[in-house]
């Protein structure tokens, strides 16, 4: 199982600040999707707008590998600063 | 929070507002091998894309905002000679007129100073897991980022 959780806009657009997904080995961010859109289709268009995500907050690309346990997180761009 | 006694590194997210005078006081005590100090401070302003501003919401990704802070100023130290390094960024609600961000940097000389803060303060931008809520003319939203912002960034890649 990996946690995945979810940041300002996001977290509010989905209504969910975090969540638990089974993924088969070898997976990776593009799988990790998958699986929530599974889960929950309503979160498709969420899912199409400009995000970023990170692995054990790490920033990553979509085609980085997730392993079970792994801490997985998707927010919008950062506006800090 | 690191402080300077035991580290050159400080790193502080804190909801609590900071003074410019006490973290260059921290700066400079003991260090008597840099000549120069660059400070940047940023605070709320009253307007941003042509209306009226009342305030900001900040959030972050309580972790990994100070593991990429310590990422940013780690590339910094390698880029530039660098002595002491603060970075503190408030976190929660902020009225207009209050400090949102302070990074500071020592240096032997300025050239190095100038370049480290300004890095540090550009690359916090575009890869510190921040987000700004804004509260304009009574209605929330969360502020979109900026192209220019990751131009700037991009600018000092070799």
């Amino acid at each position: 199982m990996i946690k995945v959780l979810f940041f300002a806009a996001l977290r509010e657009q989905l209504g969910s600040e975090q969540i638990t997904v089974p993924v088969a080995k070898p997976a990776t961010i593009a799988d990790v999707i998958d699986a929530l859109l599974a889960i929950h289709p309503q979160w498709q268009s969420a899912f199409t707008q400009s995000l970023l995500c990170a692995v054990n907050q790490n920033m990553v690309s979509r085609d980085h590998p997730v392993n079970a346990g792994d801490e997985v997180a998707f927010f919008p761009p950062v506006t800090g600063g | 929070m690191v402080k300077h006694e035991n580290s050159a590194i400080k790193i502080a997210i804190q909801t609590a507002d900071f003074s410019l005078s006490d973290e260059v006081n921290l700066l400079e005590a003991q260090n008597e091998e840099d000549g120069a100090v660059v400070t940047f401070s940023g605070r709320v302003r009253n307007n941003n894309l042509g209306k009226k501003v009342s305030g900001l919401f900040l959030e972050h990704y309580p972790g990994m905002t100070e593991k990429s802070l310590h990422n940013i100023i780690e590339q910094a130290q390698k880029k530039w000679q660098l002595g002491r390094v603060t970075v503190i960024h408030r976190i929660g609600q902020l009225t207009v007129g209050e400090q949102i961000v302070f990074v500071g940097v020592t240096s032997k000389h300025r050239q190095d100073a100038f370049a480290g803060c300004e890095f540090i303060m550009d690359y916090l931008k575009v890869s510190a897991p921040f987000w700004k809520k804004e509260l304009s003319e009574g209605v929330e939203n969360w502020l979109e980022a900026k192209q220019s912002d990751e131009i700037k960034a991009k600018q000092w890649q070799p």
